[in-house]
Parts: structure tokens; C-alpha cells; sequence
């Protein structure tokens, strides 16, 4: 298990970085904390014939008070910004992320074990869009946005236009992911995360982040519920979370969005849970977790 | 003599080594100049092997060699039938063996084809990607059923089917007994395989030194005696120029027996044939498919019992998967048929069974060795019966149980080590009377929780304080289960002991050692023979220059079997002490006694000599001795059992289950375990603690997902479940114990003992604890993954209960 | 230039330095192995799952096997065979003693760097946090309990608890 010959480059700057994706194309692969593509590379699953190491890349770790917002409806000035290249361990243990994005510390500790998230990275998991993983379905939840540059220049994509399914998202080979903007904690909002796996730190047989808003009558206004292990990619249920909208928070409203959660969703099949099995691990946990994001919800009025 | 170590918590000599990071494995003896191998290996199941290029590989630089079957030669053999099967009436066996390199065929998945030799691993591992295999597929057969079926594709064609063995043992008359029976149950039993997963894994390093033609082998062996006498057999060595070093070994558990493995094999041929040292260390992945698997069963059993549940009667008629090849005999099978009668009185007894070759993995024993099958065959039987009777769990086994005037007791079939089943030495009802008091059990209603049965237990996953409709509901069972262990068979293994000048002692043994702390527990027996501190006995193992006779470590035997050698050795020494020290200091051996290194004279404290002394004195360099005098205070001494000694336990766990996700969590375990006398107490629960985590992971977590064509899907760790510290609960234990009389320490074997009843036990306590959520449900099949714990649950719930299937 | 070929690192392991020149498909496990023959530092995965070889890079647990040696350069690591002390075994590791927290002793050192780095962070830890802690770790000897009481030991001779 010993990985094949590459070409390796470990850039300073994104700058440098940019021109090295840019010039070996399909060829290169960034390396972000490698917790998933080193072992794919050991199982010589993976064979990138140049790597493009980020790690020396110091600006893209950090973790920011959004002071300006990025403007174009998405996340504003209230919320935080975290560099893709910032550790896993670091946003776990960010006081900021607590009372900025408390979803986010809530969650980080179902990744995998400690000596993985003090090497793995935030923007690497999000960009390497495992269906099973936890950070892109935080992100599909809170309705992040990520800041992508290429030769070319920049853009703001939200996270529902990054994820493309499995292992696929809309960056380009010659570009890459700089940082994620989160919105921040708003009134009457709550958030939850619910996951389960067989053993502590492996991938979720189902899970789900939520989030959501209530009004001042104290039905759900806004709902919006991202799934993992479940689907081909990170996973919006649309119809639940529109089923939800102008109900009164209910064990029987959210027992009815647990159902449809599960009805539109199409789960996969393997060896540790059947589509039947995932199919009841949606129900329960959406169950779950929307009954104690409304509990917050109403906590944070 | 007065016993200081024995029995004693004695904390091991090992460990600072092992702390330290200086401990040394086959992969941290590097010597300057070795090549590493890597192999080409079958993608394949099955199939015709046409050809082998390697021409590129060859041209690829850093490459040394690639070596196929052709260039064996006359080196080119099937790999030894390492246990002959037991002599029983009737048998049907079949004996087909690994071979080095796959010739004309490969018979599973993983199967060595070629090996490629380089200057780095990396390297090694490049070129085997350059080598073209030519295989042309033929229909496989990875199911254990199917493997027998009419039609099935043939994995040896010369024998014209897939039928390794068949073998029928009996006991009375089963079917008269079923005539008067107040009730007969009948149930199918699936147990799957899995792999032995020891951190380690395997690897070999040879080193051939022509000048002074030696042979060095440093193996990740159980049984490096066997391995020397073999290598220097099959290349024309003597056994004098062959030296096989098993160091430190992390964990054995079976696969690392003298399987001769083709790499054993190989790598010490390589080595000799490019004058190199040659180096292979198997990656995680390989092992997957290179090392010996274990536990494919599918059973079809029945018990006959009288209406107040006393058993008259067993049948049980059951397939074992072998995998390609057979070179461990019956083993396996036998030891199932045998352990399956368990703490019993089973008067009368039909066990059949047939050996499939299938294409997959080679099965040898792993930790439990077979038995797991049978307990868990026997228990569920039980528990079933039980059911059906109105009867009590534990009551059902109590009544049951061989009374302790019952021993020895002979179950009239053989045993795995040719010998009759006979049972030492047992008494089982105190055993279940500690557990069921440790666990809290309670007949009839057996929910140990403050809150009453099946009640509503919090789930601790929720980090909230919240209540409503995020809790979840767990219900909890208890179970109780009972098993007995044959261990410390022999044939024998013997030891060396020996005093030196510094009044220190070495002993030396020929069994390898993989962590159960020999170096401890044998230096204990001797400390106390000798009147020495534990620390000063200085314990060689696993090293075939140190002592030459011996077979291995396997079958819970090396504190039964070399234990006693090594007290019999220090038992010799300690006549050589006294019997000299009389000679110098003119006293009797009845007035000298022997403590703390000193022989000192009783009532005359003045009048002492050290053992030191005594060593140099028994080892003069000038002047006469008498005719027929050895040198020095040293002994060599043997030991062999008649047949194996019959350890024993109950276990009792409770679980509590969430019904609607069939998640489950183990919230305590009690093991009450007999193993004769115990060397240390603190090793023993190590390994039984050991077994136990061992045994869940085989009731709940670890499952080989392969499919009809042989190929397995989930070789890694990411998907082959071991159980972490989350996973394992906290487990009690205590001790009972029953000596065996059939070695002089009274000692049993322990090593296996814990992994033994865990997926009995584990049915048990789910279908207790869903018993008013999915009444009826019944668990059968092991592994009980929460997937298919889901769908039993659905399917019991569903009406589609499992009654008489 | 090809940048395959080896490329000179600089790093400090248990506070000693070293240069080596080093392919930079040289995972670190196998650098720190064979390279600088700290062979303590043991390999049973080569995926990241099973903890064996995990280290200190610049202070923080991380699998070894999951690092190219090349990044490493700067870096400065502790291994189990910078654990000793002048006095004798780490408190951690004289726990393990004294509570028989292991077997084969393969998984050791990956546990011994794990839980060293745990004990620095929760001084006073339950036996949950502990568990938890030592769940990217895999053992298969002892059934995990001797190691959780050789810890909670450790963490009390630290000074962690009262």
C-alpha cells in the first residue's frame, strides 16, 4: 500500500498555486489535509501525476468575523469566514464558530477522530464532497456560500451550486476553493445535527443537518434540511422541508416531514444498511433533530 | 516450596521494551542491503493461468527479479498438510494444500502469482502493476451452499466435486431419544467468516549468508520450530544451518501458525538465490486475502428435550466453508462438533458434517477455532427450548449441567487432537451462580434496570437536556450463556533452565509468544522454584538457535503445555541446586533452604551460598570431576498431556436496544471463567478481556462482504469493522477454579476463551431485550449487523415470524 | 527538473535534527521507520484507521501514514521514543505498566502519542471522554479496558485529578 510516483509542488501563495493547477490541468490535484486522498493514493485508488501540496498556502487558514458580508444575498455581515486550508480541530474549537455557526461545532466531532481533524481541512472535505461526510451537508444547511478563485478571477457559489453529486462540485481543475462564508445566528432560528454511524468517527449510515426559522406566532418559516450517507451527494429534501413551512411545530408535523424526508430522498444501498434501513434512520433522525432545532429556535428568541 | 509469583498480579517483564518503542517486530530488523518483495496476485476468484509477463516489470529501474511458478523448479510443492485428520469411522477427506505460486490455476481472489523483488517496497509495488497476468475466468463459487450443489464449478477437478470431508460422529442413539422426547426443536444457524485482524500484520525476512551457509528467517510465526524444520527439509539444508526468529509478534490469534504461507516460503528461496536479504511485509490490504481466515458454518440442528427440559438428545448436521485450499486438516469442524456439547449432559448425540472448498480465502483456526460455532449452535438451541417450555434461561442450563462427581467425563467421540472427549475436571453451577448475581439477573423477568422491563433508557447520544420527541426509546435484555473450551493439547513442549554465574536465570522455551505474556507468566514459574525474583529470570522465545524441539503456540496451550515444561525444567534445576550446595556446605538438602538467590542453612544463618556461586562452582574450568557429571545447574525438561484440559465460564451481558433504529449498545459484561489454576490473575483478564472484544466484533461489527463471484468489497478498515473502546463495555470478572488434574500446575488454557461465547450471548440478550417490541423474533445468523437486526425486527413485526422455519 | 525526484527536507524528531533527502511519495511512517530508524513509530493500516503510527507533528496527533514525509519539512515531531523520561518510563507509560494496558504491544506507541496529547488537553478526564479519545485507535488485544485504567491512572499521577 504504498502510493505511485507523483510531482510534487508545495506553493506558498495561491497565486503560485493557481499557475501550477493551471499549467499540469487534469494532471494536478490540490492536496488539502489528505485524510481522504492519501489513503486513496495508498490503495493506489488515486494517482495524481502532480501534486499540488496547499499546506504552506497560510492564507487560506482562518477564521474571520464576516465584517463586511459578501454582498449578492448571501451570507452577511454577521456570520464567519473560514479559509478552506483551516484544520478541522481548529474549527471545532473555535470560540468564534461556537457563537457565530454553533451547528458547525456541534457537528465537527462526529468527523472522523481527533488525529484525522488536526490534520484534515474544512474546504478539503467540502470540496472533496463525500456523500458521506458531514461539512458539506452542514454547509447545504446553513445555505453557506464558497469563494472560488481561478486564473480567471473569482466567485462567490452557494452551496447548492457547489455540490454536484457524487464527489462532484463546480470547481474547475484549474481552480480552487479560497474560503466559506456561514451566515450568522438569526432570531426565532435554530439549528440541529443528528448522525448515526456504527462505531464512533466512521462515516454516517444517515444524518442530516437543519435548520430552521420560525415566525413571530411561532410557525416554521423557513426549513431547510441536508442529508448525508443517504444519496449520491450531500442532499436538500425539498418536500419536507416545504411541508413545513406555516406549520405549527408538532411532534405529528415534524413524524409527516420525517416521512417525506425519507420518501423523496433515495438512499443507497451497501453492506451497512440497506435502502429500507436508511430510509428509517432518515425518519428518526429527521424527526429528532427538527424537534430540538425548534427547541433552540424558540431559545434563541 | 512457597509460591511468591504464581497466582500473583505480577506486572510483565515485557513491557518496557514494548513502551519504549526499542521492542523489536520482523519489520523493525532492518539489515543494510534488503530487497522488498511484493506480489502479483490474483484478481480472480477462479480461473486458467496462461501466462505471466513480466518483461516490463524487469526493465523497470530498481527492479531485481520477478519470480513465477516456472522458476521455481523442483522448489515448486503444495504446501504440507499440517494437521492429518483425526481417525474417525467413515471419513471422507480430501486433502488439497496452498501452493507457492499459482501454476496452472488460482482458486481465490489475492491468490500469489508471481513476486517481484526490488530495491524498495514502493518500487516493488510498481512493477507488480507492470506485470501482464493472462488468466482466462472460469465460474466461481464463493457460496458455502453452492459450493456443494449439483453443478456447481469444481475448484479441484480431480475430484470430480467440492466435498473436502465428511464425518459423522455419534453418541447413544439420537433418534430413539427424539421418539420419547417431550419436545423437538429444529432451527438452520448461519455463522459467517471473518478475519483475524491482528495489528500486525504478517511478514517474513530472510537473510542467506554464504560464507558461513546460514539461514536467517525472521517470521511474524506462531510456531517458528516447525517453520525451521521445514524451510531446512524443503531446501536442503540441515535444521543446524537453519535459524527461524519469531520476535516480538503483534498478535497471532491463529493465522500466524506454521502455516507455510507461500511468502514463508518463498522469501527465504529468494533470499538464497540472489544472496540478498529478501523482505516482505504484507500490507493491510493484502491481508485481506493472504492470511487464513475463519468461521463460515450453516448448520441444521435439533435438540430433543423432556417436557421439564433435561436434553436426551442432539442432531446436528452442518457445511464448513474451507475456502480454496484444506492444509489444516479437521480441525475446525471437529472442534465445532465437540464444543458444542458444552457444560452438558447430552446423552445422546448425532453430529454430521461436510467440508466445502470454496474459492475463496484459505480458512484456518482464528482465536475460539471452530468452537464459536458450536456454543453458539448449543446455547441457542437453549434459549429456543427454553422458550418453548415456559422454562427460565438459566434454569434450562442448570439442569443440564454436569454434576462435579461427573468428571472425568467421556462424550464417546474424538477430539480435535485424535484423543476421546473426555473432561478433565468442572464445576458449572457455582459459574452461573456468580454471573447471574455479578449481571443482576432475574428469572422469569430478567431486566436488571432501576426502571422495570423493556422500559424506556435514555439516549445518550442526544447532547441536549431535551425531552419530547427526540428521545429515543431503548429497551434492555440480559443474557446468560455457558460454554466449555478444550485447550493445552499436545503433542508436548519443553524448556530449558538454566542458572549463571550472576545467579540470574535464563529459561528458555520453543513456543513463539504474540502478547499473552510469557515472558512473564513462565518467568514466574520458574522465580518460585528457583527462589528468585521474577525480574531475574531472563525468558528466550520464538527462537529456533535457543532451543530446538517444540511445535507452536495455538489450541490455548502454551501456559498449559510449556508452563509446565518450564516447571518441570526448574523443578530439575532446583534438585541440582540443593543437591550441590549440600555437596559444598556438608549439609542435608531437608535443612537447606532456597530464597532470594541464596541456599542458606536452617538455624544457621551464618552458613549460605549464592546461586551465582553455586553456577560458577557446578562449572569448573580446571581439575576432575566424577564420571557422569553434567556441567553447570541446568535442566531441560518436556512436557506432554495425555489430552487437552477442559476450561470452562459462564458470560452475561445486558444490552440495551433501540428498536426503531436496532442500534445496540452493550452496557455491561460479566465473564466468570474457570482456567484451573491461575499464573496471573492480571494476564488471564487481559486475555479475556481481549476475547471478549474480539467475540463482538464478531457477533456485531465485523463482516466480510463478498460476493457470489469471490470478490470481497470491503477489504480495509474503513468497512471491516473492529470494535473501538466506544464499542466495548467495561467487563467484570471472576474467577473459579477447578485444577486439571492432568498437569502437575493444574493449569487450563485461557487464550481463546473470552471470544468463545460472545455471539451466543448476544442473540440471547437482544431477543430478550425486543421480546414485547418483535415477540418471537429469533436470531439465527451471526454476524447481527443493525442492518439485518432492522430487517429481522420489520419482518418478526411484519407477522412473518419465524416460528419452525 | 523533475519533481519526482527526491527533495531535501529539514525536521527535528523528538528534538534532534535531521536532513534527508526523500521521494516525495515517501509517506512519513516509512521515513520516520526507515529513514531514521525510529521503527517505535509502527504501521498497521496504511489508511488512517487503525492509529499505530500516529506521532506528534508540531504537537498535535496525526496518523503518519497520512502525511508525505516532504511536508514534514520544518516540522518538528515527537515519536514514543521521545516519550522517556531522564528519570525513567513517562507516567503514561509506567501507567500502562503497572495496569497492564498492553498485550502484543503493536497498537502501543500509536496509543502511548494519542493519549499523551488527550491528557495535555483534558487533564482530568471521565472515563466517556476517554474512551472516546481512544477510539481512533485500534487494539485487538486487550479488549480496551486495561488501557482506559491505565490512563485514567496516568491522568491522576499528572496531577489531573485531586
Amino acid at each position: 500500500m504504498k502510493p505511485a510516483s507523483f510531482e510534487y509542488h508545495a506553493p506558498d501563495s495561491v497565486e503560485e498555486a493557481l499557475g501550477l493547477l493551471t499549467e499540469h490541468g487534469w494532471d494536478a490535484k490540490a492536496l488539502a489535509g489528505g485524510q481522504s486522498l492519501i489513503p486513496a493514493m495508498n490503495f493506489r485508488l488515486a494517482r495524481p501525476a502532480v501534486l499540488v501540496d496547499l499546506n504552506r498556502i497560510d492564507e487560506l487558514a482562518f477564521i474571520r468575523r464576516n465584517e463586511d458580508g459578501i454582498g449578492d444575498g448571501g451570507p452577511g455581515p454577521d456570520g464567519v469566514r473560514i479559509g478552506a486550508m483551516t484544520r478541522q480541530r481548529a474549527v471545532e474549537k473555535s470560540e468564534l464558530v461556537a457563537e457565530l455557526a454553533p451547528l458547525l461545532t456541534e457537528m465537527m466531532p462526529h468527523i472522523a477522530h481527533p488525529q484525522v481533524r488536526n490534520r484534515g481541512t474544512f474546504g478539503g472535505s467540502a470540496v472533496h464532497a463525500d456523500p458521506a461526510s458531514e461539512i458539506p451537508a452542514a454547509l447545504l444547511a446553513l445555505d453557506a456560500s464558497c469563494r472560488v478563485r481561478g486564473a480567471e478571477g473569482e466567485r462567490w457559489v452557494r452551496a447548492e451550486e457547489f455540490f454536484l453529486g457524487l464527489f462532484g462540485t463546480s470547481l474547475e481543475p484549474d481552480e480552487l476553493l479560497i474560503e466559506i462564508a456561514l451566515p450568522g445566528p438569526r432570531k426565532l432560528t435554530g439549528c440541529a445535527f443528528r448522525e448515526i454511524s456504527r462505531r464512533q468517527g466512521d462515516y454516517a449510515l444517515a444524518g442530516l443537518a437543519t435548520r430552521l426559522k420560525l415566525d413571530i406566532e411561532g410557525c416554521i418559516q423557513e426549513a431547510r434540511l441536508a442529508y448525508l450517507g443517504v444519496g449520491g451527494g450531500p442532499a436538500l429534501a425539498t418536500s419536507a422541508a416545504a411541508a413545513l413551512i406555516g406549520e405549527k411545530p408538532t411532534a405529528t408535523v415534524f413524524e409527516d416531514a420525517a416521512r417525506t424526508a425519507a420518501g423523496e430522498l433515495e438512499p443507497m444501498e451497501d453492506m451497512h444498511a440497506s435502502a429500507a434501513y436508511r430510509n428509517r434512520l432518515v425518519e428518526v433522525l429527521t424527526r429528532e433533530a427538527l424537534a430540538t432545532a425548534v427547541e433552540r429556535a424558540f431559545g434563541s428568541g | 516450596m512457597s509460591s511468591r509469583y504464581f497466582g500473583a498480579r505480577i506486572r510483565r517483564n515485557e513491557d518496557e521494551s514494548l513502551l519504549t518503542g526499542r521492542a523489536t517486530f520482523v519489520d523493525d530488523v532492518q539489515i543494510p542491503g534488503t530487497l522488498h518483495a511484493a506480489f502479483v496476485r490474483s484478481d480472480l476468484a477462479h480461473g486458467h493461468l496462461r501466462g505471466v509477463d513480466a518483461a516490463a516489470a524487469l526493465e523497470r529501474p530498481g527492479v531485481i527479479g520477478v519470480f513465477t511458478a516456472a522458476d521455481l523448479g523442483e522448489y515448486w510443492q503444495p504446501g504440507p498438510l499440517l494437521v492429518p485428520p483425526a481417525p474417525i469411522e467413515g471419513l471422507t477427506f480430501h486433502a488439497r494444500t496452498q501452493v507457492p505460486l499459482a501454476r496452472e490455476k488460482v482458486r481465490h481472489v489475492g491468490e500469489p502469482i508471481a513476486v517481484v523483488v526490488a530495491e524498495s517496497r514502493y518500487v516493488a509495488e510498481d512493477a507488480v502493476e507492470d506485470v501482464i497476468v493472462d488468466l482466462e475466468p472460469l465460474d466461481a463459487v464463493a457460496d458455502l451452499r453452492a459450493a456443494l450443489a449439483e453443478g456447481a464449478p469444481v475448484i479441484h477437478e480431480e475430484l470430480g466435486s467440492n466435498l473436502a470431508a465428511h464425518a459423522v460422529q455419534t453418541k447413544g442413539d439420537y433418534d430413539a431419544a427424539r421418539a420419547t422426547a417431550g419436545l423437538v426443536l429444529g432451527r438452520d444457524f448461519t455463522y459467517d467468516r471473518g478475519v483475524s485482524a491482528a495489528m500486525e500484520n504478517r511478514g517474513v525476512l530472510a537473510q542467506w549468508d554464504e560464507r558461513s551457509g546460514q539461514l536467517t528467517v525472521w517470521d511474524t510465526t506462531q510456531a517458528p520450530i516447525p517453520i525451521r524444520n521445514g524451510l531446512a527439509s524443503m531446501l536442503g539444508l540441515s535444521e543446524s544451518q537453519v535459524r527461524v526468529v519469531a520476535p516480538f509478534i503483534g498478535g497471532g490469534f491463529g493465522p500466524k501458525i506454521m502455516m507455510f504461507y507461500p511468502d514463508e516460503v518463498l522469501i527465504p528461496w529468494i533470499s538464497m538465490r540472489l544472496g540478498r536479504p529478501v523482505k516482505w511485509i504484507e500490507d493491510r490490504f493484502e491481508n485481506f486475502f493472504s492470511t487464513t481466515q475463519e468461521r463460515g458454518q450453516l448448520h441444521e440442528a435439533e435438540i430433543a428435550l423432556s417436557s421439564d427440559g433435561r436434553i436426551l438428545g442432539v442432531k446436528d448436521m452442518f457445511l464448513h466453508d474451507t475456502g480454496a485450499y484444506n492444509p489444516y486438516g479437521l480441525t475446525l469442524p471437529i472442534n465445532t462438533q465437540c464444543t458444542l456439547l458444552g457444560p452438558y449432559n447430552v446423552p445422546n448425540y448425532y453430529s454430521e458434517f461436510r467440508v466445502a472448498f470454496t474459492n475463496r480465502p484459505i480458512v484456518t483456526p482464528i482465536r475460539g477455532a471452530g468452537r464459536q460455532q458450536g456454543v453458539f449452535i448449543m446455547e441457542r438451541l437453549l434459549d429456543l427450548a427454553a422458550r418453548e417450555l415456559g422454562l427460565d434461561r438459566a434454569e434450562i442450563r442448570r439442569r443440564n449441567f454436569l454434576s462435579p462427581d461427573a468428571f472425568p467425563h467421556d462424550h464417546e467421540i474424538l477430539f480435535q487432537d485424535f484423543a476421546p472427549l473426555v473432561y478433565d475436571s468442572g464445576d458449572y453451577e457455582p459459574a452461573l451462580d456468580r454471573a447471574m448475581e455479578l449481571i443482576g439477573y432475574e428469572p422469569d423477568g430478567p431486566v436488571p434496570s432501576e426502571s422495570g422491563g423493556g422500559s424506556p433508557a435514555e439516549d445518550g447520544t442526544d447532547g441536549e437536556d431535551g425531552k419530547g420527541p427526540s428521545r429515543r426509546e431503548r429497551l434492555r435484555g440480559t443474557g446468560i450463556v455457558s460454554y466449555i473450551e478444550g485447550t493445552g493439547i499436545g503433542p508436548y513442549e519443553g524448556a530449558r533452565v538454566r542458572v549463571e554465574a550472576s545467579g540470574k536465570v535464563c529459561l528458555v522455551t520453543g513456543v513463539g509468544t504474540q502478547g499473552q505474556g510469557h515472558f512473564t507468566s513462565f518467568a514466574q514459574i520458574v522465580a518460585d522454584q528457583l527462589g528468585v525474583g521474577v525480574t531475574d529470570v531472563r525468558v528466550v522465545t520464538g527462537d529456533t538457535r535457543e532451543f530446538h524441539w517444540g511445535t507452536g503456540t495455538f489450541a490455548s496451550r502454551g501456559a498449559v503445555v510449556a508452563g509446565n515444561a518450564c516447571h518441570a525444567a526448574a523443578v530439575a534445576v532446583r534438585e541440582k541446586i540443593l543437591g550441590k550446595a549440600s555437596e559444598i556446605l556438608e549439609v542435608a538438602e531437608e535443612d537447606l533452604k532456597l530464597t532470594e538467590g541464596v541456599v542458606r542453612v536452617q538455624g544457621a544463618p551464618d552458613l549460605s551460598i549464592g546461586l551465582g556461586e553455586l553456577a560458577l562452582r557446578s562449572n569448573p574450568l580446571r581439575g576432575a570431576v566424577e564420571p557422569g557429571t553434567e556441567p553447570g545447574l541446568e535442566a531441560t525438561a518436556y512436557f506432554g498431556p495425555r489430552r487437552g484440559a477442559t476450561a470452562s465460564g459462564v458470560h452475561a451481558m445486558v444490552v440495551s436496544v433501540d428498536p426503531e433504529t436496532a442500534m445496540v449498545e452493550i452496557e455491561r459484561y460479566v465473564v466468570v471463567h474457570d482456567c484451573g489454576r491461575v499464573i496471573n490473575p492480571l494476564i488471564v483478564e487481559g486475555q479475556i478481556h481481549g476475547g471478549v472484544a474480539h467475540g463482538i466484533g464478531n457477533a456485531f461489527y465485523e463482516e466480510l462482504d463478498c460476493d457470489s463471484e469471490g470478490q470481497l468489497h470491503n477489504a480495509s478498515f474503513m468497512d471491516y469493522l473492529l470494535p473501538t473502546a466506544t464499542d466495548v463495555p467495561p467487563i467484570r470478572t471472576a474467577h473459579i477454579e477447578t485444577p486439571s488434574p492432568l498437569n502437575p500446575l493444574g493449569i487450563k488454557g485461557v487464550g481463546e476463551a473470552g471470544a468463545i461465547p460472545v455471539a451466543a450471548l448476544f442473540a440471547q440478550a437482544v431477543e430478550d431485550a425486543l421480546k414485547e417490541w418483535a415477540p418471537g423474533l429469533e436470531v439465527r445468523d451471526i454476524p447481527l449487523s443493525p442492518n439485518r437486526l432492522f430487517a429481522l425486527i420489520e419482518k418478526t413485526r411484519a407477522g412473518g415470524g419465524e416460528e419452525g422455519a | 527538473m523533475d519533481a519526482t525526484q527526491a527533495v531535501a527536507i529539514r525536521v527535528t524528531v523528538n528534538g534532534e535534527r535531521y536532513e534527508r533527502s526523500v521521494e516525495p511519495r515517501l509517506l512519513l511512517s516509512d521515513f520516520l521507520r526507515q529513514e531514521l530508524s525510529l521503527s517505535g513509530t509502527h504501521v498497521g493500516c496504511e489508511h488512517g484507521v487503525c492509529g499505530a503510527c500516529t506521532i506528534l507533528l508540531d504537537g498535535q496527533p496525526v496518523r503518519a501514514c497520512l502525511v508525505f514525509a516532504v511536508q514534514a519539512d520544518g516540522s518538528s515531531i515527537g515519536t514514543v521514543e521521545g516519550l522517556e523520561r531522564d528519570d525513567g518510563l513517562h507516567p503514561l507509560q509506567a501507567a500502562f505498566k503497572e495496569a497492564h494496558g498492553l498485550q502484543c504491544g503493536f497498537c502501543t506507541p500509536g496509543i502511548l502519542m494519542t493519549m499523551v496529547a488527550f491528557l495535555d488537553e483534558v487533564p482530568d478526564p471521565t472515563e466517556l471522554q476517554v474512551r472516546e479519545a481512544l477510539s481512533g485507535n485500534l487494539c485487538r488485544c486487550t479488549g480496551y479496558q486495561k488501557i482506559v485504567e491505565a490512563v485514567e491512572a496516568a491522568a491522576a499521577d499528572l496531577g489531573g485529578s485531586p
